[in-house]
Formats: structure tokens, sequence, C-alpha cells
């Protein structure tokens, strides 16, 4: 075991000379900071004489135009939806092949993950309450973005000979584009590659290592270097080693932690049975009265908005790509089943977690003035005492179980390992597009991404979390570009499939 | 007059033993026989991104593998032993797809061969032979 040696020899090194270490750590992380600023700081430019960040605007209003457009599919086709994944449409013949179940499934490990526990504490620490109402309805938005994207993954992606298949923005990019005898298809695939490396490398990778060395380091005192070490050696062996059982195990495991997490926070709203109430008139209230957050009013919906969008991913066009390998004849069911990913991951169990945080009254009001309680660095004073991500949702659960927070470590690991594992897939097939496939230059990608894993776990939170949204949201720029431009031929799709549905041509097969 | 078979058989020494006695029995009876191979599949089970992409060349593989080293070496067989016999390969749970072919067939019979496990695993998931006898929509000889 060469491996185990080598880790055996540089744990021994790193013990004798923590000091050195802890130096490397914040060289690190102060270079880090430094170099992606520039980017951070465009992509979250605000509207000149505002204090709205152009890009929420736009993924909210493409989330609206998409809304419209497919005339509220979210809602007309959910129960469509539902019977597509339980397989009620699907060929007896096709068995074997991927289903619609395992394509949301494996999508839904990719976007289940830190932003669902860390993310949304973030989120209603600066904003309040009132973050969640305007999650909620982003999530709920969205949910039409991604019925987009994934029915033009799956309508373009590429079949090649041997029976693998390449989906994702890239290829309707490029194949939709010339369909449509526009210009530009080409160009805005690679600007989309470039940005989905950064996001695989970012919100895929470094904010889980991040948040993963963080949790394990306030419960167990482990150091943020020994987490991102572990981490990025599992990694390399799942990606570059290929142990593809490590994966599949996490790949179980994962929707039963979701499970599982989601049915731990309604054991703690039954136990608050009577203040549910309360919680959702604190909600409304955040979300339409000022309760004296940093940035009033719309400082709640900027953050509710901004954690919907990083936690399900709709319109960024990350989750098209593993969408796009089912086996349909009708590219527009996939579209159906991926509307159901923002619903679980943000309207579901988002929202869990924002109602456990506030009904276990996390948010500090100050009793004089009815207002939250605002911390020197213009958050909500909480009341466990934590500060950001992962720490606030422990305190919560910790508060009404002694034990949650270990628990919790383990989600939290478990979560970051399996988005990691997805992403580092997006992730080098946005690489493969842009510079070919092959073995050398694949492992140089696998190689960077697991570097990129230690870089994440010891950089610190603020730093890494700017960059893993401005990398994301980056996608989206390109991606909801493209969409508008395609959304033509999804309404064709979709037209054509519902008077099919209609006629009785496409029927259930028992 | 002519009926048809089923025998589940998945390479196994219980399928083979299975199919000795149900290719006796077909050759004595004037009967046909269909060999029944069933690659276990759920539609529910959870694969990575990578799997997912490559689901569908592995699935040709699969079948390729199962019809050239399980089915071609026995189809041999009992054509030599003069008994008519076609064969079908199917994805899913094997009990349930096992019946399933049994009524796409219009089968009178179904023989399947016996495991003979009796641990931990056999008493909490059942066994394929066992979960035949109490679903099948025609009579089951299990061979021990």
């Amino acid at each position: 075991m060469k491996i185990k040696a080598f880790l055996t020899a540089f744990l021994a090194v790193m013990t004798a000379w923590p000091a050195a270490a802890q130096s490397i750590a914040e060289r690190i992380d102060s270079g880090f900071a430094a170099a992606t600023s520039p980017f951070v700081n465009f992509i979250f430019a605000n509207f000149p004489g505002t204090n709205f960040s152009w890009i929420v605007v736009w993924l909210v209003v493409g989330a609206s135009v998409f809304t419209v457009y497919f005339g509220f599919i979210q809602f007309r086709a959910f129960g469509h939806s539902l019977a597509l994944v339980s397989g009620k449409y699907s060929d007896p013949n096709d068995a074997g092949e991927v289903s619609h179940f395992q394509a949301l499934a494996t999508a839904l490990s990719g976007t289940v993950g830190l932003g669902n526990i860390a993310g949304v504490a973030v989120a209603v620490s600066i904003g309040g309450a009132g973050a969640t109402f305007w999650m909620i309805l982003a999530g709920l938005l969205g949910m039409a973005s991604k019925f987009t994207e994934c029915t033009l993954a799956v309508k373009y992606r590429n079949e090649y000979e041997d029976g693998t298949v390449s989906g994702g923005p890239m290829y309707y990019m490029t194949k939709g584009f010339a369909e449509r005898g526009l210009p530009l298809g080409g160009f805005m695939a690679i600007v989309f590659s470039i940005f989905c490396v950064l996001g695989s490398l970012g919100g895929g990778n470094m904010f889980q290592a991040n948040q993963a060395a963080a949790q394990l380091r306030d419960t167990i005192g482990l150091p943020v270097w020994v987490t991102g070490l572990t981490l990025s050696i599992i990694v390399f062996v799942v990606i570059v080693g290929g142990i593809k059982s490590i994966a599949r195990v996490t790949e179980k495991v994962v929707p039963f932690m979701g499970v599982g997490y989601v049915l731990i926070s309604l054991l703690i709203l039954i136990m608050n049975a009577d203040m549910i109430g309360w919680a959702f008139g604190e909600i409304f209230r955040g979300a339409f009265t000022d309760t004296g957050i940093v940035g009033g009013l719309l400082g709640a919906l900027i953050q509710g908005f901004r954690r919907a969008a990083f936690s399900n991913e709709a319109g960024v066009g990350s989750a098209a790509i593993a969408h796009s390998a089912v086996r349909t004849k009708e590219p527009i069911t996939e579209g159906f089943v991926s509307l159901l990913e923002p619903f679980i991951d943000t309207v579901v169990i988002c929202t869990m977690t924002a109602l456990v945080i506030i009904i276990t009254q996390q948010l500090t009001v100050d009793p004089v003035t009815g207002l939250y309680a605002i911390t020197e660095e213009g958050r909500i004073a909480i009341a466990s005492g934590a500060t950001g991500g992962v720490p606030i949702t422990s305190g919560a659960f910790g508060s009404v179980f002694s034990w949650a927070p270990y628990a919790l470590s383990v989600a939290v690991v478990l979560f970051a390992f399996s988005t990691m594992i997805s992403w580092s897939y997006y992730g080098l097939k946005a690489w493969t597009y842009m510079f070919g496939e092959g073995k050398t230059k694949e492992m140089a990608f696998k190689i960077m991404f697991c570097v990129f894993v230690f870089i994440g776990s010891v950089a610190s939170l603020g730093a890494v979390i700017d960059f893993s949204d401005a990398a994301i949201f980056a996608m989206a720029v390109v991606n909801i570009t493209a969409l508008y431009l395609l959304m033509p031929i999804v309404k064709r799709e979709l037209n054509s499939y519902l008077s099919r549905l209609k006629s009785g041509e496409i029927r259930k097969f028992e | 007059m002519s009926r048809k078979i089923v025998v589940g058989f998945d390479g196994s020494e219980a399928s083979r033993r299975a199919l000795d006695f149900a290719v006796g029995r077909a050759k004595a009876q004037g009967d046909s026989i269909i060999i029944a191979h069933v690659l276990e599949w759920s539609p529910y089970s959870f694969l990575t991104p990578e799997e997912l992409a490559e689901r569908h060349k592995r699935r040709n593989e699969e079948l390729e593998r199962a019809e050239k080293a399980i089915l071609q070496p026995v189809v041999k067989r009992v054509e030599d032993a003069g008994v008519p016999v076609t064969t079908v390969i199917k994805y899913g749970h094997i009990a349930e797809t096992i019946c399933q072919i049994a009524t796409d067939e219009d089968a009178a019979l179904i023989f399947i061969g016996r495991m003979g496990h009796s641990g931990l695993a056999t008493r909490i998931f059942g066994s394929v032979a066992g979960t035949l006898a109490q679903v099948a929509p025609v009579p089951v000889t299990i061979v021990p």
C-alpha cells in the first residue's frame, strides 16, 4: 500500500511542524482572496445607484420568463413529473437503461449539499427569517429554468458509437444554435465550459471541502488540513484510481441522509408545533417589513434568491449534464422530471433548515425595538453564539438534540463528498469539451481537482464562499442567454408531447 | 398439444439441474423450452454521473456477455437433445420478471433451480424460488 505509507509519512511530518502547516494554510488563503477578488467583484456588482446585484436579477428574471413562457409548467406538470419518476410511462423493455429516477437521484446528490445546510444558515443570519420566503419563491420559479435546460440537454446530447453519452449546455449551445441558424454557439460553449471548470473547483469542490473541514474542526477538534488531506486522498482514489465502490456507497447513503435530515427537521418542528404559526409569521413579516437587517427589505430578498440559486443551481446548467444520460425517446420527459429537483432541494430541504433555525429561536431579537440584534459584522446575532454556515445550523439542531451536531457532521462530510464527486464529473466534461478527450488531459484535471480539495479546506470561508458563488453564477450568465434563444424549441417539444399525451398516443405501461 | 416451459437460468449448478430436469420432461411430453435469463436490475438504484453516461454501453456489454457465456452453450445442448428451444434475456426483479415472461409467452410451466441457501439473508429478503412459488401465474417446479 504505497498510498498508506505515503499518508503515514506525510502525517508524521505535518504533526511535527504544525506551525509550518498553519502558515502555509494562511499564505494559501490570502493569496486566494487576492487572486479571485476582481472576478468576484464583477459578478456581484450592483446596479449603479442601488444595492441590488445584477446577477440576482438576471437569475430571477430568467426563471420568471421561463415560468410565464411555458405557462406555469412547474405547477401544471407536477403530477405528470411524479408519474414519470415512478416509472409509470417507462417501457419495460428499456429496463437496464438509465431510468428517470436514477437521473434525478444522481443530479440531486450533486445539488443537495452544503448549500442546503450551510448556505441557508448564512442566508437567514444575514437576511433574517424573511429570506426564507424569497428562497422558496426563487425555488418555485427555478423549476421552470431547470425544465428548460434539462429538456435541451437530452435533445442535443451526443451519443457515441460505443453507447456512451455526453450532454449538457455545451452541446445545446453548439448544436441547438446551429439548428436555429444562430451565430456564436461554439464561442458560448467554450465560455460556459471555462466557468463550469471554475465552478466545479469552487462551489462544487472548495466550498464543500471548506465547510466539511470547519464542521469536523468545531465538533471533534480535527485540524482543517487533516480533513483537507484526507478528503483529497479519498477523492483522488475515487476519481483517479477508479475505485467506484466508495462512490457507489456514498451515492446510496446520501439519499437516506437527505431523507433522515428532513425527518429530524420535521421532528423538531412537531415538537415545537405551537411555534409553527409564529415561524411563518416571522417569515412573512421579514419578507415584507423592515426587521432591522442590513440592506433592509431588499437584503432579505437578495439573500433568499442568492441561496436558492446557489443551492438548486437552476439556470446554471450543471445538473443538465447529469440529466442528459437518461434513456428516453422524449427529451421533454426529462425536463418534467428535472423540475422536481429545485422543489426537493429548495422548497423542501432548504426550507427545513430555515424553519429549524427560526423555530429554535437562533435569530436574536432586540426586545425593546422588536428588530433583529445586529452584530458589528452586519449579521444577526445568533443565540448559540455560532458564526457562519454549518455551525449555526448545528447549533439550532443541537439546541433540541444534543447528539444532532455529530449526526450533522456525518451528513456534512457525506453531502460534501457526493457533491464533489458529481462536480468532478461536470468539470471534467467541460474540460474535455475544451481540450478534447484523452488520458493525460483528463488526469491533469482530476489531479488539479484533488489539489483544490485541499486548498478549499484550509482557505477562509469568506474568500471561498464568494468565489464559489461567483463562478457558478457566471455559468448562469452564459447558460440563461442560450436558454432564451433556444426556448422556442422546448415550446415546440412541449406542445407536441402534451397533445400526444392528451390524444392517448403516449400511454402508461401499467 | 405442445406446451411451453419457462426455465429460469443463470448459469449456476442449480439452474443447470433445473434445465436438465425440464429437458427430460419436455422430451417425454413433446414440450418446448424457453430459457429465461434475468439480469437483476432496479430502476430505483443509485448511480454516479459517470455510470449514467456509460449505462447504455454497459447494458449492451452485459447482454452480449449473457448471450455468449451463459445462454449459447446450453442452447446447443437442449437442441441436441431434440427439444425446441428459444431464449429470453431481460432486466428486472428476478422472480417478477420470470412471471412476466411466462405470461407474455403463454407458458404452461415454470422450472427453477433451488440454490439451497437457508441463511439470514434469505430469511429477510426471500429467495427467488420461494417468491416464484408464491406469485407465479402457472405451476412452478422447484428442482433441488
